[in-house]
């Protein structure tokens, strides 16, 4: 089954490895590793997202293991977000406030940001930010494309969108 | 042998086109039993009337009939007055009022004349009433040409995809706007220098904006959805945004995520916008190339691609519909 697991990692050399073990030693197969060095906790702490192809009756395990080593386990269970699309945005995307494009799509409980690159050729020239969303479904993705299609409106940033795949 | 008598209105790049591919098919066209004949050239400079054929020969030479005009006849006049029962409308578009072309085609059918044309103007303005006004005089008006240049879409749904319900179609329509994003992708030009290149080669206008802006494809989508999708749209039902503030940073950026920024027309969403098409997608293609995307409830999807635009390839498409006229003809045991 895959499962994805949010945690907490401290921000010192080591600690991926540290979280990884136990899920190595439950013969979970690792699909992907997320780790949010961008967006740290106010605890200083940097999240990380993991799916995980693994037995569910092994997570329990893996939870406990991972807490004796003083990671934080903030979420573990199913994999929520089944959708991902790819997204580049263009005009002046940091000075319209990317932190609040961003949390507008993460504050809707079903969609987030999870990969975010920006290039920046200079000052007062356009922008572009590359960004990964993942929504919990189809039309949730929809939902959440629609929000950033008006937040770049509002912005007036240029909103490219990935042709899907059929219609 | 089937004699067809021609009136060919307007003579720039692709009314030479259209002289040039006829008189070089002729064998081949008589072995299906067709006889083409051109037996009037209109420009704006005059006309030239020739009962017996006008041979590329004489005329290929010449940019415009100027020195070898024989009549004053405008294009109308013409359309009325001499023996043709086809009218080949390659004159310059517009797309707000459509003209000259609408005019010309009004006349042309209302005369029981079959129209062929490369003209996307009078189809965006005006394209229902032109297909009625085909319609109730017994002619038809044929336009593979005016969407995908050289790029069979048109009749290729119509005909060989027929029993199929079409569910969309998503496409690059604007040779100019794959160039530029292409050299902009291939060597990380500002947009600026692209499009100046483009200039320099020819494949962008003195004034790009129809390009660029996304008119074109846009008018491309309003002929699809009328007459594939029978929509009745108008221009200012697409949206519509163009190429200009793409970035060589955009491009890059999408490359490195396994992507190509193209310029997508979609119908029957009636979207011009620019995507990211993965580079493995067979919508991907590079340089002055068309290509397209058509949904089918049978057939799966059916991609086509080919070169968007010159004279000799838009010509070639307005060949493949003056024989589709006869060919159907045959079919409908009307001959």
């Amino acid at each position: 089954m895959r499962l994805s697991m949010e945690l907490e990692l401290q921000d010192v050399p080591g600690q991926l490895l540290l979280a990884l073990q136990p899920i190595r030693d439950a013969r979970g197969n690792i699909i992907s590793v997320v780790h949010h060095r961008d967006r740290k906790t106010p605890r200083g702490t940097v999240p990380v997202r993991l799916i995980v192809e693994m037995d569910r009756s092994k997570l329990e395990g893996v939870k406990r293991d991972l807490e004796k080593s003083g990671i934080v386990v903030v979420r573990a269970g199913e994999e929520r977000f089944i959708e991902e699309v790819s997204v580049i945005l263009v005009g002046h995307v940091l000075d319209s406030d990317l932190g609040d494009t961003v949390s507008r799509i993460d504050s809707t409980g079903y969609a987030e940001v999870m990969d975010l690159s920006l290039s920046m050729p200079g000052v007062d020239e356009p922008s572009s930010a590359y960004m990964k969303i993942r929504a919990t479904g189809k039309e949730e993705m929809q939902k959440a494309l629609k929000i950033l299609r008006d937040v770049g409106a509002q912005k007036k940033l240029l909103v490219i969108e990935p042709v899907e795949d059929g219609l | 042998m089937r004699e067809v008598r021609i009136s060919l209105v307007g003579y720039g790049v692709v009314g030479h086109g259209v002289v040039d591919v006829i008189s070089r098919k002729r064998k081949m066209l008589r072995e299906l039993g067709l006889d083409l004949k051109i037996v009037s050239i209109t420009d704006h400079t005059g006309t030239l009337v020739e009962e017996d054929g006008i041979s590329g020969e004489k005329v290929l030479g010449n940019r415009t009939l100027q020195d070898i005009a024989n009549s004053e006849m405008s294009a109308k006049e013409t359309i009325r007055s001499v023996n043709s029962e086809l009218v080949v409308e390659v004159t310059p578009t517009n797309i707000v009022h459509g003209q000259p072309g609408l005019g010309h085609m009004e006349e042309a059918l209302a005369n029981g004349k079959h129209v062929v044309t490369s003209n996307k103007g009078p189809l965006v303005v005006a394209y229902n009433k032109l297909k009625r006004l085909a319609d109730d005089n017994g002619v038809m008006l044929k336009f593979e040409a005016t969407v995908g240049g050289t790029m069979p879409l048109i009749n290729l749904i119509e005909r060989t995809l027929v029993g199929n319900t079409i569910l969309g179609i998503r496409g690059i329509f604007n040779g100019t706007c794959n160039y530029i994003l292409t050299r902009m992708a291939d060597e990380q030009y500002p947009f600026s220098r692209a499009l100046a290149e483009a200039q320099e080669l020819g494949y962008a206008e003195a004034d790009p904006t129809y390009d660029i802006e996304g008119v074109d494809t846009a008018a491309k989508i309003v002929i699809l959805a009328n007459a594939i999708f029978n929509m009745n749209v108008k221009y200012n039902d697409v949206q519509v945004r163009g190429i200009t503030e793409i970035t060589p940073e955009a491009l890059a950026l999408a490359k490195k995520h396994g992507y190509v920024i193209k310029l997508i027309g979609e119908v029957p969403a009636l979207t011009v916008r620019p995507m990211l098409v993965p580079i493995r997608s067979p919508l991907a293609v590079g340089s002055t190339l068309n290509a397209a995307a058509i949904y089918t409830d049978l057939s799966g999807t059916i991609t086509v691609t080919g070169l968007g635009a010159g004279g000799v390839e838009t010509a070639a498409a307005i060949l493949s519909d003056i024989v589709s006229i006869y060919r159907t003809k045959r079919v409908d045991a009307i001959f």
